[in-house]
């Protein structure tokens, strides 16, 4: 029983390693169905394009994706719901959108995907596009079940399961059980390392809560993004966004007096400086929030771009030498981005446990 | 920046801010606060148990200095029994050497005392014996030898003289 988790995050890792056989595979295919371009240069284009649609949220949940001898796209995988609101709801299922490459009819409106973005267009479904070639059709407003927010179902799910069974666990005895014991020793350490020590014993188990799911959901979400389905939350802005707007709620609602206080009128300094402070400290509120935003969106990003370049470059080099040493700086780079996963969902708790604990502080001394 | 903001998704915004939120308040009444709740149970305990153990600890140790007391006293009561014991055997000895030596005396003076009654029982009848002798021998003497004065005065002189022998 004392073995088993071990096993299944060895199992873990192992499968974390498999994105690199299949995507290399992916971009194979990729060369194959863009008979236009030849040579290097649009290989090269190649891997760019597909780095740059793999950072992209889509609308249905394909795992990869070839094309037949006779030119047709094959997707593997499954499509999901579309929620639009254009004067009034539409839903309809992502197949109907073919991948952006046929007109969805719902409710007397037409839609197609470009760029992985909906647009109203016309039966015909032409995109009408500017001189920055950004479209100017009709953009409604998009409620829909995407990869990503599916990706942030499943693991909500995961979530509830894995602790609601751990905290079952402990009404048969003491020490948990199974996952558990795993678990339990990083639960302490967001509450022993993290919370108790940033915010105090008498204001800690408010928060803790919100830091235990932050901390979990961050790192899940981070090592799912490792895995061969291919999904990255954690790089869509909109989703740090969202994770760091709770933060910077939680912080102003549950702050105390004190804390406004050395925001406005910040004791101990000339009445000169006080004015001058007010305005850098009122900036400072939505600075922290927006730094831990911008920190997990470019750092897991970034690390997305590196890994897939890197693997890219197996395409470029075509010969044993070069793909040998990018598979292996691949490899070495896919560990430090298994680090990277867990420290940046480390780094965003640690932060907003700091922040919370500056809103609750108490300041006796002056 | 430009293509920052046009990439964000408002409904991915929507349904991260409305899920995670959702997951946060489930887990909190299915997870965190049972985990929370039961590990710090354990934890307090543990330090209890430990304060037990540490009481129980300093309870014995009473319990053995209470013993070694007890015990001390107890030795010391026996010594004073044993005492008490030995000083009431040598009284005791001491007054039966006491009682049988003044029944002793007491038989002593009594037997002297009869001793000493007899023997003045026996004077006086010897007494009474040799005065009626000498009565007897006065009457003989008187008889026969009254026929001399002088005869009869040698006789009452030499006569005189024997009794006064006794």
């Amino acid at each position: 029983m004392q073995r088993k988790p071990v096993v299944s995050l060895l199992f873990f890792f192992l499968i974390a390693f498999l994105p690199l056989s299949v995507l290399a595979q992916e971009d194979m295919h990729l060369k194959e169905i863009a008979p236009g371009v030849e040579g290097e240069q649009g290989v090269k284009e190649e891997i760019k394009e597909y780095i740059d649609h793999h950072l992209l949220d889509s609308h249905d949940f394909s795992l990869f994706s070839y094309t037949k001898d006779n030119g047709e796209h094959v997707y593997v995988g499954f499509p999901l719901p579309v929620i639009l609101w254009d004067d009034g709801l539409k839903v309809f299922s992502s197949s109907k959108l073919h991948h952006g490459e046929a007109v969805a009819e719902a409710g007397g409106n037409y839609y197609k995907s470009y760029h992985n973005k909906i647009y109203r267009t016309n039966a015909e479904g032409d995109i009408n596009l500017d001189d920055h070639h950004h479209p100017t059709n009709v953009k409604p407003l998009d409620f829909s079940i995407t990869k990503n927010v599916f990706t942030i179902l499943i693991v909500g799910l995961l979530m509830l399961w894995m602790f609601s069974s751990m905290a079952k666990s402990y009404k048969k005895g003491a020490l948990p059980k199974g996952m558990g014991r795993f678990l339990e020793p990083i639960v302490l350490y967001i509450r022993d390392d993290i919370a108790i020590p940033n915010i105090g014993k008498k204001h800690y188990k408010r928060y803790m809560s919100f830091l235990l799911t932050i901390f979990f959901f961050i790192w899940i979400i981070n090592l799912l993004g490792l895995t061969p389905l291919g999904v990255n939350v954690t790089n869509n802005i909109a989703v740090t966004f969202a994770l760091a707007l709770l933060t910077f709620l939680i912080t102003n609602f549950t702050a105390n007096k004190s804390y406004w206080g050395h925001i406005f009128w910040m004791p101990g300094v000339p009445k000169l400086m006080r004015i001058v402070l007010a305005p850098i400290e009122l900036l400072g509120i939505f600075i922290k929030p927006f730094s831990l935003l911008i920190r997990l969106y470019a750092n897991i990003t970034a690390g997305h771009i590196v890994l897939m370049s890197i693997i890219g470059l197996m395409f470029i080099f075509k010969n044993w030498i070069g793909s040998s040493l990018s598979f292996g700086l691949a490899f070495a780079l896919a560990l430090l981005e298994l680090l990277v996963a867990a420290l940046q969902a480390y780094i965003f708790t640690m932060l907003s446990a700091l922040y919370f604990g500056q809103a609750v502080e108490e300041h006796d001394d002056h | 920046m430009d293509k920052l903001i046009n990439e964000f998704s408002v409904g991915l915004f929507f349904w991260q801010l409305l899920l995670f939120v959702g997951l946060v308040l489930l887990l909190r009444k299915f997870a965190w606060k049972p985990i929370l709740d039961s590990v710090e149970k354990r934890e307090s305990g543990i330090e209890d148990a430990l304060q037990a153990a540490e009481n129980a600890k300093l309870e014995m140790q009473n319990l053995q200095a209470d013993n070694e007391k007890l015990l001390n006293e107890a030795r010391a009561e026996r010594e004073t029994m044993l005492k008490e014991a030995r000083e009431l055997k040598a009284k005791m000895i001491a007054d039966a050497e006491g009682d049988a030596q003044a029944k002793a005396n007491k038989m002593i003076e009594q037997a002297q005392a009869a001793i000493e009654s007899e023997k003045k029982s026996a004077m006086a009848e010897l007494k009474g014996q040799v005065a009626s002798l000498s009565l007897e021998i006065a009457e003989k003497v008187v008889k026969d030898e009254l026929s001399s004065k002088d005869k009869q005065m040698e006789l009452v002189e030499s006569m005189l003289g024997d009794a006064k022998l006794n």
